[in-house]
């Protein structure tokens, strides 16, 4: 502290940043991981979402057309795996490195180095991963649930590259939740209280303690993949006395967890943006919290649900089915407070409250057919269809999808300095929302008309809808492309926004300038 | 550094100390997923969850026999993939009343050139009635051993618990055979060497 005015000098030129890309190779900045990861989990949604166009072309029409059923199962599972573990998880991390400092008023995230590891070691697990879709035999084409004994007896020699992408997704992805949890606990500004952090702050706290929990469990089950497959053991094999069916109670203990990973965030996003354009206090505050950390309680205990048609005794199927008829309770709470945070509230229509209104609705309607498909005797009929394949999409993809572009929309003026261009958005949006309704909606009849899940062929009467969903999601993917213009027409240019663009906006990151300068809050603020 | 009195919070919170107990909470989770396989074997023997079976004798038949009641108890048999042996059961099905003893043969021929082991691992469905079948005798207790082209009839005597559920009319009880040459005891052996 010795040379103060070249101190000074140096914050206000960033020069102790490098430049070029070894700025961001070495960067530990929050700022910049957080830019880092948004950026990435886009080209995972561009590459996954390509996927997702091979298997909505190759269903166009019944009959294989286009590709080789092998390789339409190892589109099916790419796209699951990058849509997961690329596109939401990694959007939602940058979401936290971005935001979280500066909500809690924090310098940056408290483990920086770490943050670094976390990020760049994302792009070799995706190329790993990617890459062994190029190598003989192609890539996993087991489902993105890789199953035990498809997984296991019945995969090609790209399951260890699975393996091992898999074992960096989750490595990045503990190193994160700790980053998270280490910063929530102990960078908070003066007078932040647990019970005044903004809801994207707390959310992310209990998304990442439930990160801690279960990321781990899914390291143990490839693990278990690994050496069965190459070393001998017998856990899934059940010549050796092991069992194929415990595989899916250790994939669910974790893949439960892992489903409210990718939705917890989300709900502190529309927390934030339903109160900021409705010009009102979020109604319900404190009940936000607490549903949030029973919704987290209650995951772990409903994970065979997914397992119902497995030939569980009806006394477990009755327990995971009202542990699972409960959680809906927690979730209602959510759903009620939004609407009465707009009850009366003087709403105005920017697109980031359309995303968190089209959030509220379509997720609404992706718990209704959770629900549905919690009630285990219409599961033995829903099992395995395209009703759960509608269903996990409208809470993926109108659920967290949705919240992650309406969090784009609504901190865009942040981290760029430009106010995006509203008329583009809104055309984003509608696209969006008229394009994945015709995509996902149709999918519901048609499961429920029988149609399996998983297949690159079927039966001739499903053909018409199929061929809406098609040209649905041929819509959806396309809408997506408006996004990219809009987002790189914003970072290069545009009205110049204020510290705080919104009016209704409450919280510490509207006190820092637009675009949030490279250090911030190096003086905490005092909250009151 | 002055300090800030209004800073309620430790001075220098302790990063290192959180980091280390997630971090442990990481590798005790790591550990509890492969702790869920001793668990879960525990839990289906306790529970005859998955129609895991007491696979072993029960005590001899002192129960009275419930004549008012008959259960359809039915035998599938399969060989493991790769398991060349033929497999069956003599009857597909016997009608039983809950507490009395009954015999049921399964035909297995060795049809390869080679001295072989096997080992059969049984199933009941409903899982639920698992716990209520009771093996007095059963060539699943040990290893099989069959001389290259050798036929045997493997005996399995059982009885039904009386106190088996009202609602229980029907069970099966399967059998998948396993190839354990390579694993089998040295008396399980010896037993094929004499006729060499």
């Amino acid at each position: 502290m010795s040379t103060v005015v070249g101190e000074m000098d140096h914050h206000d030129h960033h020069h102790h940043a490098p430049s070029g890309i070894t700025r961001w190779l070495f960067t530990t900045n929050h700022k910049d991981i957080g830019s880092l990861y948004l950026w990435f989990s886009f080209i995972m949604f561009l590459v996954g979402g390509s996927m997702a166009m091979v298997i909505r072309a190759e269903l166009f029409q019944p009959g294989l057309q286009l590709v080789e059923p092998h390789f339409f199962n190892q589109m099916t599972t790419v796209h699951g795996l990058i849509m997961v573990f690329g596109a939401v998880m990694p959007a939602f991390t940058g979401l936290a490195n971005w935001m979280v400092p500066l909500m809690i008023g924090a310098p940056d995230m408290a483990l920086p180095r770490m943050n670094n590891w976390s990020f760049w070691i994302l792009p070799f697990a995706f190329a790993i991963l990617l890459a062994s879709l190029f190598m003989e035999g192609g890539g996993p084409a087991f489902g993105w649930t890789f199953y035990a004994p498809l997984s296991t007896t019945y995969s090609g020699d790209s399951t260890a590259l699975f393996v091992f992408s898999v074992h960096i997704m989750g490595i990045s992805s503990i190193m994160g939740a700790i980053n998270v949890i280490v910063t929530i606990m102990n960078m908070r500004a003066p007078g932040m209280t647990y019970m005044k952090m903004p809801l994207f702050v707390w959310t992310w706290f209990i998304t990442a303690f439930l990160l801690i929990a279960v990321m781990p469990v899914l390291a143990g089950a490839v693990t278990m993949v690994l050496t069965d497959k190459y070393f001998g053991t017998s856990f899934f094999d059940a010549a050796g006395g092991g069992d194929p069916v415990m595989f899916q109670h250790i994939f669910w203990f974790f893949g439960h967890p892992e489903v409210y990973i990718m939705i917890l965030p989300s709900f502190g996003i529309v927390s934030a943006i339903i109160p900021a354009f409705s010009r009102k206090p979020l109604f319900g505050y404190a009940s936000m919290v607490y549903a949030t950390a029973a919704i987290a309680g209650l995951s772990f205990l409903v994970w065979a649900h997914h397992m119902f048609t497995t030939g569980m005794p009806v006394f477990a199927e009755l327990f995971f089915m009202y542990c699972t008829m409960l959680i809906s309770v927690p979730t209602g709470v959510k759903v009620f407070n939004w609407v009465a945070t707009m009850w009366r509230g003087s709403i105005s229509f920017e697109t980031p409250m359309l995303f968190a209104l089209a959030f509220v609705i379509l997720f609404t309607i992706g718990g209704f057919s959770g629900l549905m498909l919690a009630i285990t005797p219409v599961d033995f009929q829903y099992h395995d269809t395209y009703f759960v394949v509608a269903h996990f999409h409208y809470v993926l993809v109108s659920g967290a999808i949705f919240s992650i572009m309406a969090a784009a929309y609504y901190w865009l003026p942040k981290w760029t300095g430009h106010m995006y261009d509203e008329n583009l958005g809104r055309w984003h949006f509608w696209c969006s929302l008229i394009s994945v309704n015709v995509l996902f909606f149709p999918m519901h009849f048609v499961g429920l008309a029988g149609m399996p899940r998983r297949i690159p062929d079927y039966a001739l009467q499903f053909a018409d809808i199929n061929q809406i969903v098609s040209i649905g999601g041929f819509a959806f993917g396309l809408s997506q492309l408006i996004f990219l213009w809009l987002v790189i027409k914003c970072v290069r240019g545009g009205e110049k926004a204020p510290a705080k663009p919104w009016e209704g906006a409450e919280g510490l990151e509207w006190t820092v300038d637009s675009p949030a300068p490279y250090h911030t809050f190096e003086t905490p603020p005092q909250v009151k | 550094m002055t300090d800030t009195n209004s800073n309620p919070a430790p001075q220098r919170p302790d990063n290192g100390r959180v980091v280390r107990r997630l971090l442990l909470t990481v590798v005790c989770m790591f550990a509890f997923g492969y702790a869920l396989v001793p668990l879960y074997e525990v839990f289906c023997d306790i529970t005859g969850f998955n129609g895991r079976t007491k696979n072993e004798q029960a005590a001899a038949n002192t129960r009275a026999v419930d004549t008012s009641r008959t259960v359809n108890v039915q035998f599938i048999t399969r060989t493991n993939s790769g398991m060349p042996w033929g497999f069956a059961p003599e009857v597909k099905s016997v009608r039983v009343h809950p507490g009395e003893t009954k015999v049921v043969n399964f035909l297995a021929n060795n049809p390869t050139g080679g001295n072989m082991v096997a080992q059969a691992i049984p199933s009941v469905a409903p899982g639920e009635a698992a716990l209520y079948l009771n093996k007095t005798e059963c060539f699943c207790f040990n290893q099989q051993p069959l001389k290259a082209g050798a036929k045997t009839a493997m005996p399995m005597q059982f009885y039904l618990d009386p106190d088996i559920p009202e609602h229980i009319h029907t069970l099966t009880l399967s059998y998948t055979l396993y190839d354990m040459t390579a694993n089998a005891t040295p008396d399980v052996l010896a037993q094929m060497q004499p006729a060499n």
